[in-house]
């Protein structure tokens, strides 16, 4: 690589990293947004766990794999339709930050934030119930690659040309929540009804529940390699979709 | 390299509306360049297409040798913009923004934290450095998008309407500095203004675009010759039947235009109307209260272009 192409891709890199300061500046430090990355999958979780006959300790690893992939794509899609709004956006854009880094920076974002916030359910686990980590590998892939596509999914799911995030909103859930009921949270995917074990490979959540069941020392559905090449293979294809919709989304929303 | 920015047949279409036809024009390295159009002329279009918000629908253009729409990133890296509406980060703080700027530039901290300081002292601003930028009033968000432009240390600083709305006191502010920085650090300035009278004090040349076209590019007072017979006298009198003097049949006179005590009379040849205009008022008893010769405005250019009369026509480059 010629130190031209060097120079480029290092300063792509770096503006990605301060677009992912700027966005946890702005976008993620709020209390509002914290608080609901950490009560709203709690009490989504509880909702559906409460008076089924399961182990506490059992629960910790749909509670974290929940968490993590709420906190990791609940603000990605707001982000730009945020800026659209704010003209920010412009500001980026005409910068020599390239869209791919701008994308790059709001899903570095996004991951941190799900991984910041996974802990909290890997401590309460701990601390509570004494659910222990005992594999570490398939625990850590299952929690940053995790975090990597869920924030992609969230970008991806920005890339409307709207202004009104709203909008957004209702497109993030409407995607977001049948990937939950089908990935194994609420139970393993060996339990689930036929459709349910057919469908649940299309969803990221699957493989990284199945790694963090696996790091909690539980059975896995998917081998743990598998899970791991399934989710970098979701987060390179969340993100390449992220970058064409949003090239596309801009072109239209000028046109 | 003598030439910053080069337009090369920019085209840009809105669905079907053609906004931006064959736009080409060149802004030369260290010169104020205005861009003057009525609203709707294609001003704002073409200012995002030559800063990377718009792809062109056709055409390109190069800012310091870098291709527009081929190499955009390194294009980019030698710009500061200022668009039309505000856009500075209302979550974070003056200080903030300019560094965010700064370090998507990619400038080292020692130097960022210098610039941004100067920065905002040139623009009053360090007092308010940990506001928020919601806090701020049009003017002061105004000073700092200056401010997050020229962090960076652009080659060319594009300002889209940069006094547009402002206190007197801010434009002014605003104006004087940016003519220091163009003259002390060589910096190439592309404003885009409805401020014909801001453009004709601060510009080298001007650029009028009309309907999506360059209709003249020059400098103000090689435009103003275009239009000389837009030459004039204006005479005001204390009292009396002034319009007995029916200037209109003086010699020379191509136009009149009243005025509230007097009339505006255009013709090429001003003195010489002047002196028929005192002439007459003399013997006829009346008392002129004041009457003056008039150069022909970048106001009369910019009308005379855009009024439809000459359109496409004047294209001086």
């Amino acid at each position: 690589m010629s130190e031209k192409n060097n120079n480029i891709w290092s300063g792509q890199v770096h503006a990605a990293l301060v677009v992912a300061k700027k966005d946890i500046r702005i976008y993620y430090m709020k209390p509002p947004v914290i608080i609901f990355g950490v009560i709203f999958p709690i009490f989504f979780f509880l909702a559906f766990a409460i008076g089924r006959p399961v182990p506490v300790a059992d629960m910790v690893p749909g509670m974290l794999a929940m968490a993590l992939f709420f906190t990791a794509s609940a603000v990605g899609p707001l982000v730009t339709p945020w800026e659209r709004q704010a003209k920010t956006y412009e500001r980026l854009i005409t910068s020599p930050a390239s869209l791919g880094a701008i994308l790059a920076g709001d899903v570095l974002a996004g991951a941190g934030f799900g991984v910041v916030f996974s802990a909290i359910p890997l401590i309460v686990g701990y601390v509570g119930v004494g659910a222990t980590v005992s594999s570490v590998l398939p625990m850590a892939a299952g929690i940053l690659i995790g975090a990597v596509a869920f924030s992609s999914l969230g970008v991806l799911l920005s890339a409307p040309a709207t202004q009104s995030p709203s909008q957004i909103m209702m497109l993030a859930n409407l995607v977001r929540l049948p990937l939950i009921f089908v990935s194994g949270v609420f139970m393993p995917i060996t339990e689930m009804p036929v459709w349910g074990r057919a469908v649940a490979p299309f969803s990221p959540l699957s493989y990284s529940v199945d790694l963090i069941r696996a790091g909690y020392g539980e059975e896995t559905y998917f081998p743990v390699g598998l899970s791991i090449a399934a989710i970098i293979g979701f987060s390179a294809a969340f993100f390449a979709l992220a970058l064409f919709f949003h090239t596309r989304g801009r072109r239209k929303a000028v046109e | 390299m003598n030439i910053i920015l080069e337009s090369k047949e920019l085209v840009r279409y809105y669905g079907t509306h053609l906004a931006v036809d064959r736009v080409s024009f060149e802004v030369r390295r260290g010169e104020i360049f205005a861009f003057l159009g009525p609203n709707g002329a294609g001003k704002t279009t073409t200012v995002r297409m030559l800063t990377g918000f718009f792809t062109p629908s056709s055409g390109t253009g190069l800012i310091n040798g870098h291709d527009i729409v081929r190499d955009p990133v390194e294009a980019r890296r030698h710009i500061g913009v200022v668009p039309e509406e505000a856009n500075v980060y209302v979550d974070l703080s003056v200080w903030q923004n300019v560094m965010l700027m700064a370090e998507l530039h990619r400038i080292d901290k020692r130097t960022r934290t210098e610039r941004g300081r100067k920065l905002l002292q040139a623009f009053d601003l360090y007092e308010r450095r940990n506001q928020d930028g919601r806090v701020l009033s049009k003017g002061l968000k105004q000073r700092l998008m200056i401010c997050m432009a020229l962090v960076s240390g652009p080659d060319l600083l594009f300002l889209d309407e940069p006094t547009s709305g402002l206190d007197v006191k801010s434009a002014r502010l605003i104006r004087d500095t940016i003519v220091r920085m163009n003259k002390e650090e060589n910096m190439t300035v592309f404003l885009t203004t409805h401020n014909i009278a801001e453009a004709e004090q601060i510009c080298d040349r001007v650029a009028i675009i009309d309907e999506g076209r360059i209709a003249a590019v020059d400098t103000p007072d090689a435009l103003r010759s275009v239009v000389a017979s837009r030459r004039s006298v204006e005479v005001t009198f204390s009292d009396g039947d002034y319009q007995s003097l029916s200037p209109e049949g003086f010699d020379g006179v191509e136009e009149l235009k009243p005025l509230s005590q007097g009339f505006k009379l255009y013709s090429a040849t001003p003195g010489r109307v002047a002196q028929q205009v005192a002439a007459s008022a003399i013997k006829k008893g009346l008392e002129i209260q004041n009457i003056r010769t008039l150069e022909p405005s970048l106001e009369d250019v910019f009308v005379h272009i855009t009024s439809g009369k000459n359109k496409r026509s004047e294209n001086h480059e």
